[in-house]
């Protein structure tokens, strides 16, 4: 796997896709790391950086998509090209990507690792859930995906005979894992470190604490 | 001057070279019991800092002194002090007598976590035990709540403490977008740029008090703010929060601190305790 490394690199643009951005970033000499392996982003004017997975490797790049929603994430959105930002990675576990048949499934933000891991896989069959239509514009990410929008859930659709892949909110891993218990899944938590210092960033699953940063992100139970 | 980490915020098993670019490695606190630490949510961000529950998880004393320590001295190349925590006096005692070996370089006593419920006992009763049992340097890591940190400070000396490690966390609360707290257990220890002036007094105030070594922590994130520390009476800097942000954080605030000291007027930044006595004889007046 490789080194995390720490640079600080200029901003190539910042594209909005739906309610989302896309970050691109040059790349200097950070490695993209394994799909589902996530990096942090220095957030301008904050005390914390921001774990995200890597969403695209343009040649020379690395994109990341975020969704604005706090101060971190808005000030990130809020990036023009030619600023420059603190980025340290790949960190944590990524996807295995020995799957015969593999299934990626994603909801809302949680598609942002599925077009790496898309060409990773040689773009597989993808289902995309979304809470709007305005949302799910973010499907371009993943030409010929199946794309459901709320009320209708990504486990309403997802065949059950596959290797699933999934990055999405708390209650859809949930529910993908009840359908298909050996799913790796791409958890997401709070984390002020990214590399196992603080302790932060646990998640309770079947009463056991994981550390995602270092035990994760992605976890798979079978 | 002695460049350290703050307790709790830097695991040396994930991060070997980070712990080994200090001068030595403050472990995480060792309690009797293994803890699994608080449920999530355990971190949030705010304008100037961060609260964190963690809630003093560990793996135990037992599993620490024949685990963890050994892989500890693999690993890292610097002194390690071990960060020593409980839940009465005895806790502390026998948490004290198991730590003997030659692996620790020092006991930090965490008299003053804002995660876990505070032993009966006072904090000099729990050093004047503590120093009962062993002959390795113990430090006292006190809390800034105290309204008389001379006071403080004067009673753990008394009590037999070779150090004070000062500040812990202040005690805070966020609110989420729907007013409820943010972390689970509601309130959670204060940290970053905006503890630096809340340590800058405390320091100040234990330096009137002792002569004795002095570990100053709250808010560093640059040279500057580390020497600041030491012209407020810090013998020693530990960094936490700015470990979060920035893994390189020891080397870039070593070579930040030698420049401040510079552009001061001092040779070195140790010239910068000589000026902390003056503040402190300014202040008596």
């Amino acid at each position: 796997m490789s080194r995390p490394r720490r640079e600080r690199l200029r901003v190539a643009g910042v594209e909005a896709v739906g309610p989302y951005a896309l970050v691109r970033v040059g790349r200097g000499g950070i490695d993209p790391g394994v799909p589902g392996q996530f990096f942090m982003l220095e957030a301008p004017g904050r005390v914390l950086p921001r774990p995200m997975s890597l969403c695209l490797a343009p040649r020379g790049e690395l994109a990341f998509l975020l969704d604005p929603i706090g101060p971190g994430t808005t000030a990130l959105a809020r990036l023009e090209r030619g600023d420059r930002l603190h980025v340290f990675g790949p960190l944590g576990n990524g996807f295995r990507l020995d799957m015969p048949r593999p299934l990626l499934v994603g909801g809302g933000i949680g598609i942002a690792p599925l077009p790496y891991l898309a060409e990773a896989l040689e773009r597989p069959p993808a289902v995309l859930g979304f809470r709007s239509a305005l949302h799910a514009e973010a499907a371009v990410l993943l030409p010929n995906a199946e794309v459901v929008c709320d009320p209708t859930l990504v486990t309403d659709v997802m065949p059950l005979d596959r290797n699933v892949l999934a990055c999405g909110p708390e209650p859809m891993l949930e529910a993908v894992r009840a359908l298909v218990p050996d799913a790796q899944l791409a958890w997401e938590a709070p984390m002020a470190c990214g590399y196992g210092a603080c302790y932060g960033c646990v998640v309770e699953v079947d009463g056991e604490l994981k550390r995602l940063c270092v035990e994760g992100p992605v976890l798979c139970f079978s | 001057m002695l460049l350290l980490n703050a307790s709790g915020c830097l695991d040396a098993l994930t991060a070997p070279e980070v712990a080994s670019s200090l001068d030595a490695f403050v472990t995480k606190t060792v309690t009797p019991e293994p803890r699994a630490g608080n449920a999530p949510v355990r971190i949030a961000e705010t304008e100037h800092g961060m609260l964190n529950s963690i809630g003093l998880a560990n793996p135990g004393r037992d599993v620490f002194v024949t685990e963890t320590l050994p892989l500890l001295t693999r690993t890292v190349h610097v002194p390690i002090w071990v960060s020593v925590g409980g839940f009465c006096v005895r806790d502390y005692v026998e948490t004290c007598e198991q730590l003997a070996g030659d692996a620790v370089a020092c006991l930090e006593l965490n008299l003053s976590c804002p995660n876990v419920d505070e032993a009966p006992e006072s904090a000099a009763e729990i050093v004047a035990a503590c120093r009962e049992v062993t002959d390795k340097p113990l430090y006292a890591k006190v809390s800034p709540h105290s309204w008389d940190m001379a006071e403080t400070v004067r009673a753990v000396e008394a009590a037999g403490a070779d150090g004070v490690s000062m500040v812990n966390t202040l005690r805070g609360v966020a609110l989420d977008a729907q007013l409820r707290a943010t972390l689970a257990r509601g309130a959670g220890g204060y940290s970053g740029p905006a503890l630096k002036p809340v340590a800058l007094a405390a320091v100040l105030a234990a330096r009137r008090a002792t002569a004795l070594p002095i570990v100053g922590m709250g808010g560093v994130c640059t040279g500057r703010d580390a020497l600041e520390l030491i012209a407020c009476g810090a013998t020693h800097v530990a960094i936490g929060t700015v470990l979060f942000a920035d893994c390189d954080a020891p080397a870039r605030v070593r070579d930040e601190l030698v420049a401040e000291a510079t552009r001061a007027g001092f040779e070195q930044p140790d010239d910068a305790f000589a000026f902390a006595l003056q503040n402190v004889a300014r202040l008596a007046n």
